[in-house]
């Protein structure tokens, strides 16, 4: 099948030994290897083969879990984790094109540490730096901090008035602090330091500017400690499934991960953002929205779903999380991506489930399904991670030109 | 050649590491070799020279707020610096064995973030972390964070306790061991819910499970920046290292005396505490050529609007009106109103009359300038000469037990190193007083500091002895 078509967006998001609870024990994964740099080196590196916009990597405050209360008592799973901000910089030196996205919990952090964190990974990583958002609901993490209680609600209850309540209070709290976060990359003008030697000053001073930014949370007094990192603002992304989050990624965000398991559902979720975006006031502006998979893949037919059903067997119930699984060919899932696609995303966070065997199932195999299909670049054709999304380099909102 | 020491004492062995250069007017960015301080590439030069030349670590200072002088930012030096973990675990990338040594504030972090980034980026090196814990309590930095500033002066050295404790609870709630990881029959944890802690103390309500399984070198070394009696205590019973100002012969062996006097009654033995001047040089073909080049760069470090600015510190008063090549201004400080400096952390708090009486004296007897003043009074070169000179003078200098090694700070970057890794550092190790390869991998190896026993596992070997 050929046909002409945008060319679609890939990420995957990378997560210890896969997505799969029992990802860890098949017979390539590298349990051992889990905190060590070589193992995420390499996936970043068969990322990079693939020719992939971004890789993701996840993190929490707290122990992975299956209750949503606390740590489990499974021993069974994966345990444990580095920092993500941490583990993209230390591959970033050791990649050139794939931009570098680590998760970070925006509920118990400084916006001050992560905007200077995150402009420095830009910097390292000379302009493939983003970072994806998080607001942490959960009681053991704020046990972990001390300095607030999270109300302790049931999945179920989310809908409830205190669920709404709580949800607003955090992604409220979130929107604050993309907002600081911009404010300070912004703080310092991109030509602030001009090092006069006839006057004697390092830099315009006047080109540094306080952001005074005060919320109910926090007030930050600014200018960052850090210039204006190479992309001006690093890309904001955010993970969202229901309309709170839906309105952090349309007012803060360029890049929402949703989770739709149907085209309708696709279809639905980029109306509600768009329309979100409408009323934040930024109708003008490029917001990716990525559909999220969980992806086992193989090329003979069959097998990706019998792969699937051993792990699956392993456990109580077969897996299942907020995304959908997929398990097939690349033809197969090149096919479901164009279908999605064609109902308003712009490209795809692909979920491995299992690591590193189905990154490299996607690096090469699907992503040379889609290059056939005209869906996907041959090369890398921009030298930053905001090129490689088609997003502009901002202007500085303090700038009077 | 032969040794300084010819007594029976052991010749001891000279630590060095590289202080990149960085916000301070003794970094010389007017320079047509200054290169940037905030591009990777300059880190990765000076941190590739350290290694180059065995250096044990590699160390970045660190400020939260760009400083003030008379309610404007101080446009004079450096400005601008990247994030310190961020920086050191992309270094980890590019050097195999550097120590990677960052600034990290006890005020405006919380233990169980700061735990995980030093875990963190102690497995991502392969143990190559080191701390250097510094306190603060001014509302000025606080503006840029969501504690604000509420903490008291005299309960910073208490928070940094704590903090440092609750930061080693952490670190120990996993004992190592805890990951079997065996897949054939399915046991990833030895035993659910790993990094159990509990950290009830005045500064810290906190407990739950840490999620970073304990990294190579047990606990990240940890340095401590600060002369004070509360800053001496705090380093007798709690560093690894102290990172001093002692650059003189003298001030240097009273410090070392003091502070290694100090470890016994913590139950510590004066080698489990490193003492670390921060030092410069400046290396020439001859020692007038070297003296020459010292007082190019100092002429360089103190413009005349730096020394107006450094005078207005003590002044606490606007002095631009007076010419730094003239006298002294003949007005006098204002005591009681706020301090015209912001973010530093050297304000003439408690001393003012007794300093300006000094300064006075100094000027009058030697007759000299404001600049010229400035000069005298701040931070000379530490160490000036020929390689040989310089090489010789270190040497001695830990020989003499006024210290136990140095952080050179270069007044170049990136380049500011090269010439002291090609030339003294071959000296130094051909008189025996430093490594020519690293003999082990961690931080910890190359300091000659044990790595940490889990207390559990302390707890076993003196049960069963």
């Amino acid at each position: 099948m050929s046909r002409s078509t945008t060319p679609l967006h890939l990420a995957v998001a990378l997560d210890g030994a896969g997505w799969h609870p029992l990802a860890w024990r098949e017979p390539d994964a590298r349990p051992a290897d889990l905190f060590t740099a070589p193992y995420w080196a390499d996936l970043a590196a068969e990322a990079e083969r693939g020719l992939l916009d971004l890789v993701t990597i996840e993190d929490s405050l707290g122990l992975q879990s299956s209750l949503p209360t606390g740590p489990d008592d499974r021993t069974d799973r994966v345990r444990g984790r580095l920092d993500a901000v941490l583990t993209a910089a230390r591959i970033a030196p050791l990649t050139r094109h794939v931009g570098l996205v680590p998760v970070a919990v925006v509920t118990h952090t400084e916006p001050f540490h992560l905007s200077k964190a995150v402009a420095t990974l830009d910097y390292v990583s000379t302009g493939r730096a983003g970072v994806q958002v998080r607001v942490s609901a959960r009681a053991d993490e704020a046990a972990h901090f001390g300095r607030r209680t999270v109300p302790q609600l049931p999945v179920a209850e989310l809908d409830s008035p205190a669920g709404r309540a709580l949800l607003a209070e955090l992604f409220g709290e979130a929107a604050d602090y993309v907002e600081v976060v911009r404010r300070l990359w912004d703080s310092w003008e991109d030509d602030a330091e001009i090092r006069d030697v006839a006057t004697g000053r390092f830099i315009d001073r006047d080109k540094l500017h306080y952001i005074d930014f005060e919320g109910p949370h926090f007030s930050v007094k600014g200018p960052s400690i850090t210039p204006r990192p190479p992309q001006g603002q690093p890309v904001v992304a955010a993970l969202a499934h229901r309309t709170e989050p839906f309105a952090l990624v349309a007012g803060s965000a360029d890049l929402g991960f949703t989770t739709p398991h149907d085209t309708g559902q696709a279809a639905a979720i980029v109306a509600e953002i768009r329309e979100a975006q409408e009323r934040a006031g930024r109708g003008g502006e490029t917001v990716h929205v990525f559909g999220d998979l969980v992806v086992h893949l193989d090329e003979e037919p069959g097998r990706a779903a019998e792969r699937r059903a051993r792990l699956d067997a392993g456990l109580d119930a077969p897996y299942s999380g907020d995304a959908l699984v997929f398990a097939g060919t690349s033809a197969e899932l090149a096919d479901l991506l164009l279908e999605f696609a064609a109902a308003g995303l712009s490209g795809f966070r692909l979920r491995p489930a299992t690591l590193p065997y189905d990154l490299a199932r996607i690096s090469r195999d699907l992503v040379p399904e889609l290059q056939r299909r005209g869906a996907f670049r041959t090369a890398y054709e921009a030298d930053t991670l905001r090129g490689l999304l088609g997003l502009p380099r901002p202007a500085n909102r303090y700038a009077t030109a | 050649m032969s040794k300084t020491d010819t007594s029976d004492k052991p010749v001891k062995q000279i630590h060095l590491a590289a202080h990149f250069p960085g916000v301070n007017n003794t970094t010389v960015w007017s320079d047509p070799e200054a290169g940037s301080q905030i591009d990777f590439s300059s880190f990765v030069h000076l941190a590739r020279t350290a290694e180059r030349a065995k250096f044990d670590f590699l160390f970045l200072a660190e400020g939260l707020r760009l400083r003030e002088q008379g309610g404007r930012i101080h446009d004079l030096d450096v400005v601008g610096r990247p994030d310190t973990f961020t920086v050191l675990a992309a270094l980890a990338a590019v050097t195999d064995r550097l120590g990677l040594a960052g600034t990290i504030n006890s005020t405006f972090n919380e233990p169980y973030e700061v735990a995980r980034q030093f875990a963190s980026l102690d497995h991502l090196s392969a143990g190559r972390a080191a701390w250097n814990v510094v306190t603060s309590w001014d509302e000025f930095t606080g503006q840029n964070f969501r504690r604000g500033g509420y903490l008291a002066r005299e309960d910073r050295y208490e928070r940094a306790r704590q903090f440092l404790t609750a930061v080693r609870e952490l670190l120990d709630s996993w004992q190592g061991g805890e990951i079997v990881a065996d897949r054939t029959d399915g046991t990833f944890l030895r035993a659910a819910g790993p990094g159990r802690f509990d950290h009830r103390t005045g500064q810290f309500d906190i407990g739950g499970h840490f999620n970073v399984p304990r990294p190579p070198q047990g606990h990240p070394v940890v340095f401590q920046a600060g002369d004070s009696e509360q800053g001496r205590e705090f380093a007798a019973s709690a560093a690894d290292a102290i990172f001093t100002r002692h650059g003189t012969l003298e001030a240097g062996k009273a410090f070392y005396a003091d502070v290694k006097g100090r470890l016994a009654k913590y139950g510590r033995t004066p080698d489990q505490l490193l003492i670390l001047p921060g030092v410069s040089f400046v290396l020439g073909d001859t020692e007038d050529d070297a003296r020459e080049k010292s007082r190019v760069i100092r002429r360089q470090q103190v413009s005349g609007a730096t020394a107006t600015a450094f005078l207005e510190r003590l002044w606490n008063r606007d002095l631009s009106a007076y010419d730094p090549e003239g006298p002294l201004p003949d007005v006098e400080p204002l005591v009681d109103a706020e301090p015209i400096v912001r973010g530093r952390a050297d304000t003439h708090r408690d001393d003012r009359a007794e300093t300006l009486a000094r300064w006075r004296a100094v000027a009058e007897e030697k007759k000299l300038s404001i600049r010229d003043l400035v000069i005298e009074l701040t931070g000379r070169q530490s160490f000036v000469g020929t390689p040989a000179h310089v090489a010789r003078q270190l040497d001695a200098f830990v020989q003499a037990d006024a210290s136990d090694g140095f952080i050179l700070a270069p007044h170049l970057t990136p380049g500011g190193l090269d010439e002291f890794a090609d030339t003294v550092v071959p000296l130094l190790q051909e008189r025996g007083v430093f490594r020519t390869e690293y003999e082990g991998e961690t931080l910890r190896d190359h300091l000659g500091l044990a790595h940490p026993d889990h207390p559990a596992a302390a707890g076993r070997e003196k049960a069963a002895s």
